[in-house]
């Protein structure tokens, strides 16, 4: 019979150091495509007819950035609504477009505290678009202060690491997702990402909850049960909205089932879309949620580090 | 690589599944004939077709609406190594016959086009409703064309059935889920006990149904890969290949060869990492730590050289009706292959030699030759009943005729047999994955597949845990107007109860392990 300890001695460690430093495992991973108005064609809709969960939209009305000279997208009178909290990173609208507006990117770390940071907006003074994904720097801004951050969100961030003392108890339910969701945060304790070495658990009751995390759209038979869930948490309590179906129902959405992720169902924290978010980009909203990492999209797009004092 | 195309081969020799119409008063005889010679009812829907050219208006008032024609389906294997056929049936006014009692595994079907279309079976042995949720109220059936308004739930307290007989004091009720212990799918299961022996187990896995069929109604038939692959993530590309056969066979459009090369490579991967996962989900529940661990850490690897290789971790965005999106990045897939074969080699060795790891599935779980076939189990679980059926041999599509595909059987039922078939699987995954990035031909990945107005198709995919089917007709704009989806964990969870009841609870999660269920696929 096999000596198994012996066997996983002899294996070492395969467990990354990320997000301090090396490999976040995800090289090659496509994450939401980024839109430069700039280049969009008068009169062109191809990408919203293209974008089935409704991402993509086209508003009649103002030119993009509302001034007389703007370019491409603006020329025709309408103007793209881009909502990455709707994005299923299906890559359809990459492919469709015919100017490049739309472009491959490997942006996945999309965790916000806010939902409106998930609608594109323009770039408001600061350079965007960097595109470096969450790395070793980032890491390190560790519980630094946003520019943006008021004194009560200072205030919030010493009475997370006072009560949490920078652990986390995660309650997790299946509002109804496809399981792409569930199968990422499986991976979480895999040897690779190894969720335990960053004092973050998942809990089986909701009673030792800090976190109700949520996948799915949530469907009409779910709805009660993930709300009693939450009554059952003891406060303080946050909660995630994990992966697009959770954030705005995405493609499962609506219809004659579900509802459109959390909205109108529960007060969410942070929201995390993605379909499905990958290990990292969980990883990454955990640590943002506890103040760990910082919040690295504002107004649809990865900003640059400067940003972050 | 080779530069050269392949030896030319027959084309999708049957574009089209034949189509037979059976009168309604036949129906029960015919099944019945077909069930005694070796047949098996593969699947059955209905679809409410357009009348008299005019198409279904999306959303219009359904009262003003005239009476919809409802037309049923059941696609049916005469025998392992045939092509399907389909059976039509318009049932008019009249109740269609239940066909429960001569083809057991019909009776979800039936049970869910009642609760879904309005059309109810004679004498259905169990005709509760099986998507709907105790509490729940449909204004009208969600099915039916036009729109569906939503389903509400009356806020049910929950209740348990009531046992009786001499003994009922004895006996425990155990009502666990829907919310269960770690990251789970949502699920319901309800078990009744004494001790530790399980008298009856009964599942409800609808929870999660968010009405996907409905979903596809109206949008463009390229756009439909995008609803397909979100059925059951961890079936990306089955259920998205499904589909996309679906569509090229109602178009009749044939795909180039290097597509259907690569996607054979595609599902292969896919065969592969949810294999891995398995195999450590059941070290989970054997309690092998390090065998788990290991499992893990290798389909963590075959995630990441998917994400290389396709820029997704579950395949997804590649397989569209007539090919391919765009080219898989194959560069680096040989080396990281070699290393998780390397591995697996010996971890699979390690499985088959601990003995108490075996012993826990060695009896367990055990879902008889006859129970299988019967009851419709399909993929690695019939297989590992004895039941030598495997589309990607006796319904060849792509390109499997031509690759060292290997179909695993075994004659155990337990649950040690479900392990040693998906461990012959995924070496031969392997290997298929090795053949096809030698043999793959050069040229284009995409062929046009313009969707047939009218037009309708099926498709099929052996996918990691079995069959998954597709049927799709278009209207007459091209659109789609019915798509049906038969997932293998709907299959599976039919026959899983089966093996449950008189079993014991510690052997429970095992039991569930070793079949390696998705309720997602289940509910929709």
């Amino acid at each position: 019979m096999p000596f198994w300890t012996r066997y996983g001695l002899k294996q070492g460690k395969a467990s990354t150091k990320w997000p301090s430093e090396g490999d976040d495992g995800q090289s090659g991973v496509l994450g939401m495509p980024r839109f430069d108005p700039a280049k969009c064609q008068s009169g062109c809709r191809e990408c919203a007819d293209a974008c089935l969960p409704g991402a993509i939209a086209i508003e009649e009305g103002d030119p993009i950035d509302g001034s007389a000279d703007s370019l491409g997208a603006s020329r025709g009178g309408a103007r793209l609504k881009v909502d990455y909290g709707r994005c299923v990173v299906c890559q359809m609208c990459v492919e469709v477009c015919p100017t490049e507006a739309f472009s491959p990117s490997n942006d996945w770390a999309f965790g916000v505290r806010r939902r409106e940071d998930l609608l594109w907006a323009r770039p408001s003074g600061v350079a965007a678009g960097v595109g470096a994904n969450v790395g070793a720097a980032g890491a390190r801004a560790d519980a630094g202060a946003g520019a943006g951050d008021s004194a009560a969100e200072k205030e919030l961030k010493g009475e997370i690491r006072r009560i949490f003392g920078r652990s986390l108890h995660i309650r997790h339910v299946d509002a109804g997702s496809c399981n792409g969701c569930e199968s990422e945060l499986q991976a979480l304790n895999n040897p690779f990402y190894n969720l335990h070495r960053l004092g973050i658990f998942f809990t089986p009751s909701p009673r030792f909850a800090d976190l109700l995390l949520v996948t799915g759209p949530v469907t009409h038979a779910l709805r009660n049960p993930l709300q009693e869930a939450y009554r059952a948490m003891p406060e303080p309590r946050f909660v995630m909205a994990l992966g697009t179906c959770a954030v705005s129902g995405g493609t499962n959405g609506g219809g004659y089932a579900c509802g459109n992720g959390l909205e109108g169902v529960l007060p969410v924290d942070l929201y995390v879309p993605g379909c499905p978010p990958n290990p990292a980009a969980i990883i990454h909203a955990l640590l943002m949620l506890v103040r760990r990492m910082p919040q690295r999209v504002r107004g649809g797009q990865i900003v640059g580090e400067s940003e972050r004092a | 690589m080779s530069p050269e195309q392949p030896p030319l081969r027959a084309r999708q020799e049957a574009h089209a599944t034949p189509i037979r119409d059976v009168p309604l008063r036949d129906l029960e005889q015919r099944c019945g004939a077909a069930v005694a010679a070796g047949a098996r009812v593969q699947l059955a829907y209905a679809w409410f077709p357009e009348t008299a050219g005019e198409p279904h208006v999306q959303g219009s008032g359904a009262e003003a609406a005239p009476p919809e024609t409802i037309e049923l389906r059941y696609v049916v294997h005469s025998s392992a190594g045939h092509p399907p056929e389909i059976w039509r049936c318009r049932p008019g006014t009249l109740p269609p016959p239940s066909l429960a009692s001569i083809a057991p595994l019909v009776s979800w079907y039936e049970r869910e086009i009642t609760d879904l279309c309005g059309l109810s079976f004679q004498n259905q042995p169990q005709p509760e409703p099986l998507v709907l949720l105790p509490g729940a109220r449909a204004t009208r059936p969600p099915l039916r064309p036009g729109a569906a308004p939503p389903l509400s739930y009356a806020p049910e307290p929950s209740s348990l059935p009531e046992v009786a007989g001499s003994a009922h004091r004895d006996v425990q009720l155990l009502p666990f889920g829907p919310i269960r212990a770690d990251v789970l799918e949502s699920a319901q299961f309800t078990f009744f006990y004494i001790g530790e022996g399980i008298l009856h187990y009964d599942p409800q896995l609808f929870f999660k149904h968010r009405g996907m069929e409905k979903r596809f109604e109206g949008i463009r038939p390229e756009l439909g890969t995008v609803l397909a692959e979100r059925v059951s993530a961890v079936g990306s590309v089955a259920h998205a290949l499904a589909y996309s056969r679906a569509l090229e066979a109602a178009a009749k459009c044939d795909v180039p060869p290097r597509a259907e090369w690569l996607r054979v490579l595609l599902a292969e991967l896919e065969r592969l990492y949810n294999h891995l996962h398995y195999f450590g989900h059941l070290c989970h529940t054997t309690t092998l730590k390090v065998g788990e661990a290991e499992g893990k850490y290798l389909e963590e690897l075959a995630k990441q050289l998917n994400a290389e290789a396709t820029g997704s971790r579950f395949l997804r965005s590649l397989v569209c009706p007539g090919g391919l999106r765009r080219e898989p990045r194959l560069g680096g897939i040989a080396v990281r292959l070699a290393k998780i074969h390397r591995e697996f080699a010996r971890y699979a060795e390690m499985l088959e030699t601990t003995t108490t790891h075996l012993d826990r599935l060695i009896t367990t779980g055990v879902l008889g030759k006859q129970l299988a076939f019967d009851l419709g189990a399909t993929g690695p679980i019939e297989r590992a009943s004895g039941v030598d059926r495997d589309p990607r041999r006796d319904q060849p599509y792509g390109v499997y005729r031509e690759l060292p595909l290997r179909v695993a059987t075994s004659d155990g039922c337990d649950a040690h047999a479900r392990q040693q078939v998906r461990i012959a699987e995924t070496l031969n995954s392997i290997e298929l994955i090795q053949a096809a990035l030698g043999g793959l031909p050069s040229g284009a990945i995409r062929a046009e597949c313009p969707p047939a107005a009218r037009g309708e198709g099926l498709g099929w995919a052996e996918s990691p845990r079995g069959s998954v089917y597709y049927a799709v007709h278009l209207d007459s704009a091209g659109k789609l107007a019915r798509v049906k989806i038969k997932s293998p964990s709907f299959s599976n969870w039919r026959v899983f109860p089966h093996t449950v009841h008189q079993s014991n609870m510690m052997d429970y999660a095992i039991n569930e392990a070793s079949f390696g269920l998705t309720v997602a696929g289940c509910a929709r």
